[in-house]
């Protein structure tokens, strides 16, 4: 073995003590950081959306106030969309791209800790914002969601300062760490993996990664004069002075669209990754693929106001957003026609992952539909703000992007831990997620075509009968969590060794070096560069 | 072609943690303040103090590792990429602002005025009309609104300081240009005189936007509660300044650096990095004196 | 394998049972209501097109799903088939599966771009209404009429009644077959006037006005909500609209404007008021205006709205009273009312203010002292 870092003296006995983890600069450990987060945040946000769906079990006020409820739904949707979602993502990212590049580490290492550290700084800002609200003097709650729109986030209390400064840091930490990767998969692959050897997953943390550095600055932007306007008096969004609450939402949109695919594309990725190897054949159009990847991250930049049909905007303006908008169909639509023609004529097995890609694809293809559906303005000036929307968004977010980082777990649990997973477990996890998320989220179309506003603690009756069922759904898709958890502590503690491939199809038409390397990994993992064929 | 082998990997870091920590307390310091309590201000000094010491700490142990040679061209290359990503999200963050300007001036203030795609909206601020630099309100033809904002009495002109600051900052880039060349030729002089000039120019800028601000408060009454004239123009030229503030603080970094010989013709990271950002600087302002203070 | 089928079973079982138990329910609505104008029409049609063409696609990919899914399985001794990828197929799809997803795109939205400019025509209306949201409460004015009529949730209602927070004390009454125009704005916050059988929204947003319209076809009584978020009542602030033949409203708008003549007539004599009347009359506009935000206790919610019970300024000088109640304070959700009540009204409240509850200040304010303050 060469010289693979300045220092061999540290080469394969890793720093120990809580030092390894507090000041660490190795992207495994960074990455395990990221994993142990999110899940942290999964079960936190979880437990809101429990108190959301518990009371809206039935009409009439139960156990929470109108503006506690808001301030839990703003809490529930940013906690899950920034610190579950892209946490989890960015671990994987940390964990796995290296590896797949045959890169010793992330370029900026240093840079990786920093914006995993800023996150739990961004958690306890965003806790102290609720909590603020119970002292005396400190205003209303937030009760805006997580959309902040103004006027109303100019009224909050106090709350709205911490929760404007947990966006700041929290868009700090997302940009450090696009910046970290999308230089990592540009400047560290090793000699021969060119451009197109690389994974789908490398890829979609590219897109990802360059969404990120240009949507955060615009919401930081956006927030930024919002404080002004609560604090400093100045008329960003209040006409009195010329101003306009509309452009906030326009700046938020601006960041809010691509972000649903920064939460997508990774999940996008581990798919391309997973159906390729239960199918046991390569990945149908790969190449299109990436290039259409491309096409949605570059139209995804330019059709934000597509959440803002309903604030009158000019007709030339709704038409061209309405029909960018209904155009995303074409590079989404080929991206799963990808995944399923790798089905096509393979032979396929089920286990848990296969299971959640196929999963994925059909209950995406049904938020994706549903959003063509969202899309078309006038049809939407009717859907605009009611469950219809949840119930899009929820399919789009959990089977999108939840399902794709479930599925991931399972897939690389072997590979990170050097166990595998009861694949029974593993299956029941599945089938119980699976059926109680749509029990969940299906009824929400009706009630939403029926009439019911979304961001409401109380409802009449005439809505009671789909809220029950969705209550009822939330609950057993709650409770299916504790199983997952279980799985992953008794995972991590033992269990049958896992092979360096514990798959037998993972390294069908790609160059799949993660699988070259024992499981688990040694704590550095290229010490030299591989070679790729 | 990328090299793994003379890859850097630093060791475990206690700044990264650090860095995040001071970031919590300055902001935490900061919310307290902007709401009257009164420990506020203290906890934000102390950030502020905390995120000093980083940068002394980390960009010196970041320096030592340069000058002991830990770095082989990877991380070189590796650097000058995350600095580019960097500058494109400024880039964005600015572009927030030119294109909110561009939003109330073209799409906001017809509305209020009785034009553009919602002009019934003029019924509720009768009267009022759509000129720009806005030196009267749509409040202040309501009289029920009790609005809290005070019209400026004049606007920023596009001659005079701002045309001055304009020249300042443009031959800033060329000096600083210079210096590159002198670091190219290995002329130690011309390098550190460029920078001192750029230094000295940038100061000059600053100094010249304070007293425009100064001015613009107390003669103009254009304040930040001035609607959205005052608000747009101090959240653009703020936000540069602020920009032309860092970017002097790193220059005079690099320059007491390029005297102690930390730079050769093919190791000077630092130096381009601190470039590329006040070119980037600059760029901004050309925007800003065109659609801020001319058009 | 076995145990998978076990859990596979399992999970059918808990499907079927749910759809068992589905009409149980005796769902009533599931789909947009009914619509009752030409407007809400045409959009329920795009709605039910865009509907099943979603429904045609999905039975489309699940299809193509189930064949791969029962036919190429490892289990069943399928070999993966290398060349597929390289088929013509496999060398055309990009260009083939975009051009299809194309067609079926335009076609969407060619028919929403004729909808969206008729919802967008300005043909001149017969009648135009300013809907005003407020937290939480909507003002309509008729602005061919000069009347105007506040709307409230009626709270009497019981949550196990189908019209819980479904209801107002006044409606807005439209006439049928009448081209009506929308004016939307808000005093405070956004709100979204919604009601889903007749009028599509458009938010309303503070300082600026938005426009719909509607032609509505039938008589009848339609309900709808605030639909966009504003706030601590934002579930609590219902539409009822009610659409009666033409003859039936001009009837009824001659009606409000003899009543409105006797309300203003009365707030402007130089009666001198006594105490009790005013309690009486404060009592239930102080109920229907501010018991919102400082509740029917005037307890108001700690922290959020002040409690009038025991405050000082309802203790204290008169003045300051009514200076806070007609110009509002600037940046919080307490609104000027002085556009809102008249001078008799806000005399009432005020009184009612502060020889509610335990605040026994026993002064009164007469409607002149108000008029002399605005
Ligand atoms: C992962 C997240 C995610 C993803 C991927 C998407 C994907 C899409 N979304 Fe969704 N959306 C959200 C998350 C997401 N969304 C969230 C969080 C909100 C609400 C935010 C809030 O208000 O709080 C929202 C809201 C939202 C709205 C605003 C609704 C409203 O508030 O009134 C609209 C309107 O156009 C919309 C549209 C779309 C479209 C067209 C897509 C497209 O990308 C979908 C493309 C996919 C397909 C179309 C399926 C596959 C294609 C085929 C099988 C080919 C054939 C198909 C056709 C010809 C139609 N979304
Ligand atoms: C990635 C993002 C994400 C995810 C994963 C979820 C997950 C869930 N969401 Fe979320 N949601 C949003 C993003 C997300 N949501 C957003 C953006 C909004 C809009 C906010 C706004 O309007 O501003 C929203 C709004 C929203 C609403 C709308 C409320 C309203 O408008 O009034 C509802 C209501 O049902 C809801 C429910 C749920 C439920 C039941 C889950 C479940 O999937 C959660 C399941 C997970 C757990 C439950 C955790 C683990 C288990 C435990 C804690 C064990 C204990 C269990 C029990 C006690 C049963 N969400
Ligand atoms: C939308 C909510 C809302 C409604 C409706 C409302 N208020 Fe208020 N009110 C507030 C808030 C919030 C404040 C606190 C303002 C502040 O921060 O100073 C307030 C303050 C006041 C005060 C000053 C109390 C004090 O101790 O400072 C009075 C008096 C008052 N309101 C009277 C009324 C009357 C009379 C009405 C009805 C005609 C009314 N309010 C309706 C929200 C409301
Ligand atoms: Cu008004 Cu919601
Ligand atoms: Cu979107």
């Amino acid at each position: 073995m060469s010289e693979a870092t300045a220092h061999d003296d540290h080469h394969d006995h890793k720093p120990t003590g809580i030092g390894r983890w507090l000041f660490s600069t190795n992207h495994k450990d960074i990455g395990t950081m990221y994993l142990i987060f999110a899940l942290v945040m999964l079960f936190l946000g979880g437990a809101s959306a429990m108190v959301l769906r518990m009371e809206l079990f039935m009409p009439g006020i139960q156990i929470v106030d109108p503006d506690t409820y808001n301030n839990l739904l703003t809490n529930h949707a940013l906690i899950m969309v920034f610190g579950m979602v892209m946490p989890a993502g960015a671990g994987m990212a940390n964990w796995m791209i290296p590896m797949m590049i045959g890169a010793p580490d992330m370029a900026l290492p240093r840079l990786n800790n920093l914006s995993f550290w800023l996150l739990p700084m961004a958690g306890t800002m965003l806790i102290l914002s609720m909590v603020i609200s119970y002292f005396p003097g400190t205003g209303t709650p937030v009760n805006t969601g997580w959309t902040l729109y103004p006027p109303l986030s100019v009224q909050s209390g106090m709350g709205m300062d911490f929760l404007i400064f947990t966006v700041h840091i929290l868009g700090i930490s997302s940009i450090l760490a696009a910046i970290n990767i999308v230089t990592t998969i540009v400047n560290m692959r090793a000699p021969g993996m060119t451009w197109f050897k690389m994974p789908l997953f490398v890829w979609s943390w590219l897109f990802t990664g360059l969404l990120l550095i240009m949507i955060m600055p615009v919401l930081a932007g956006g927030v930024t004069m919002l404080l002004f306007d609560r604090h400093f008096g100045t008329s960003f969004f209040d006409a009195a002075g010329g101003g306009d609450p509309v452009l906030f939402q326009h700046l938020f949109w601006f960041f809010g669209h691509p972000e649903v695919y920064v939460l997508l594309l990774p999940s996008i990725g581990v798919l391309g990754l997973i159906i390729p190897t239960f199918s046991r054949k390569p990945l149908f159009a790969y190449k299109p693929l990436v290039w259409f990847m491309a096409a949605l991250t570059a139209l995804g930049m330019v059709v934000w106001a597509h959440h803002q049909y309903t604030v009158g905007m000019s007709l030339d303006a709704t038409t061209y957003f309405m029909i960018g908008t209904i155009l995303i169909s074409i590079p989404v639509g080929m991206m799963l026609m990808s995944f399923i023609f790798t089905m096509w004529r393979g032979a396929m097995t089920f286990e848990t992952p296969m299971l959640f890609g196929i999963a994925i694809i059909l209950m995406f293809s049904f938020a994706g539909v549903t959003g063509v559906m969202l899309a078309v303005v006038p049809a939407d000036l009717q859907y605009h703000d009611s469950y219809f929307v949840v119930a899009h968004f929820h399919y789009a977010l959990i089977p999108g992007s939840v399902f794709g980082l479930y599925a991931a777990v399972f897939y690389w649990l072997p590979k990170w831990t050097g166990n595998m997973y009861n694949e029974t477990q593993g299956q029941i996890f599945f089938w119980w997620t699976t059926l109680s998320f749509n029990l969940t989220f299906f009824p929400q179309h009706f009630s939403g075509l029926a009439g019911m506003p979304r961001r409401i603690v109380d409802y009449s009756p005439q809505f009671a009968d789909f809220n029950y069922l969705s209550s009822v759904g939330g609950m057993l898709f709650g409770l299916s969590h504790l199983l997952f958890l279980y799985i992953i502590i008794k995972t991590i503690k033992g269990g049958e060794k896992a092979p360096a491939n514990p798959w037998e199809g993972s390294q069908i038409g790609t160059t799949g070096l993660e699988w070259t390397l024992p499981s688990p990994p040694p704590f550095h993992s290229f010490n030299t560069p591989p070679a790729i064929k | 072609m990328t090299n793994t082998e003379s890859y850097f990997i630093p060791e475990p870091s206690r700044w990264p943690i650090i860095s995040a920590s001071s970031v919590f307390v300055l902001l935490f310091g900061f919310i307290l303040m902007i709401n009257d309590v009164s420990v506020g201000s203290m906890i934000l000094t102390a950030g502020f103090l905390m995120i000093g010491y980083i940068f002394f700490g980390w960009f010196g142990a970041v320096i030592d590792e340069n000058l002991r040679g830990s770095y082989g061209p990877n991380v070189s290359t590796s650097f000058r990429q995350g600095m580019f990503w960097f500058i494109t999200s400024e880039v964005f963050f600015f572009l927030t602002f030119f294109a909110c300007l561009y939003y109330f001036r073209g799409i906001a203030i017809p509305s209020l005025s009785g034009e553009g795609h919602q002009p019934m909206s003029n019924i509720l601020w009768d009267g009022f009309q759509d000129v720009w630099p806005l030196v009267t309100l749509p409040g202040d033809t309501n009289v029920v609104s009790g609005t809290t904002y005070t019209p400026p009495k004049e606007a920023m002109g596009a001659g005079g300081i701002p045309l001055w600051n304009t020249i300042i900052l443009l031959s800033s880039g060329g000096t600083l240009t210079w210096a590159h060349w002198g670091l190219k030729k290995e002329s130690k002089n011309q390098l550190v005189l460029g920078l001192m000039m750029t230094v000295a120019l940038g100061l000059i800028f600053f100094g010249f936007q304070a007293y425009e601000y100064f001015h613009a408060y107390t003669a103009m009454d254009l304040k930040l509660t001035s609607g959205i004239y005052g608000s747009t123009f101090y959240m653009l030229t703020g936000f540069h300044g602020l920009h032309v503030t860092i970017g002097t603080i790193m220059l005079i970094v690099i320059t007491i650096r390029s005297m102690k010989d930390h730079f050769t013709e093919e190791n000077h990271f630092a130096f381009e990095a601190v470039a590329w950002y006040w070119h980037f600087v600059d760029v901004v302002w050309i925007g800003l004196y065109f659609f801020v203070y001319w058009l | 394998m076995s145990k998978l089928r076990q859990v596979f079973n399992r999970g059918l079982l808990l499907i079927a049972s749910t759809l068992f138990s589905l009409p149980a329910f005796a769902v009533r609505e599931y789909n947009l209501p009914e619509p009752a104008s030409t407007i809400t029409r045409e959009i329920y049609d795009l709605h039910m097109l865009t509907a099943w063409v979603a429904t045609a696609i999905m039975i489309i990919v699940t299809g193509i799903i189930l064949y791969a899914l029962i036919n190429f399985r490892k289990s069943k001794g399928y070999q993966p088939d290398m060349e597929f990828n390289h088929t013509w197929f496999g060398r055309w799809s990009w260009a083939l599966v975009p051009a299809i997803v194309l067609g079926i795109d335009f076609s969407i939205a060619g028919s929403a771009t004729e909808t969206l400019g008729n919802i967008e025509s300005h043909d001149p209306a017969d009648v135009t209404v300013k809907v005003t949201g407020s937290q939480w409460k909507w003002t309509y004015e008729y602005m061919d009429d000069d009347l105007k009529i506040v709307s409230n949730l009626n709270k009497d209602i019981p949550a196990d009644n189908d019209l819980y927070l479904r209801d107002v004390d006044n409606r807005l009454v439209l006439p049928t077959n009448k081209r009506v125009r929308f004016l939307h704005t808000a005093t405070d916050v956004l709100h979204a006037w919604w009601v889903p059988a007749i009028a599509y929204k458009k938010d309303s947003i503070p300082g600026y006005i938005n426009e719909t319209w509607t032609v509505i076809d039938k008589e009848g009584v339609y309900r709808g909500q605030c639909a966009e978020n504003c706030g601590t009542g934002h579930a609590f602030m219902p539409i009822v609209v009610e659409a009666v033949s033409p003859a039936k409203y001009d009837e009824w708008m001659k009606g409000q404007k003899v009543a409105m003549a006797a309300a203003m007539a009365e707030a402007s004599s130089d009666k001198i008021w006594d105490q009790a009347e005013l309690m009486e009359r404060g009592e239930k506009l102080y109920n229907t205006s501010c018991a919102a935000c400082h509740m029917p206790t005037g307890a108001g919610i700690p922290g959020v709205f002040p409690a009038l019970k025991g405050s000082p300024v309802a203790l204290g000088d008169m003045s300051k009273h009514i200076d806070i109640i007609l110009k509002g304070v600037a940046g919080t959700a307490m609104a000027s009312w002085a556009n809102q009540l008249n001078d008799l009204e806000l005399a009432a409240i005020i009184t009612y203010e502060r020889n509610a509850w335990g605040n026994n200040t026993g002064d009164s304010t007469q409607p002149a002292d108000i008029k002399a303050a605005r």
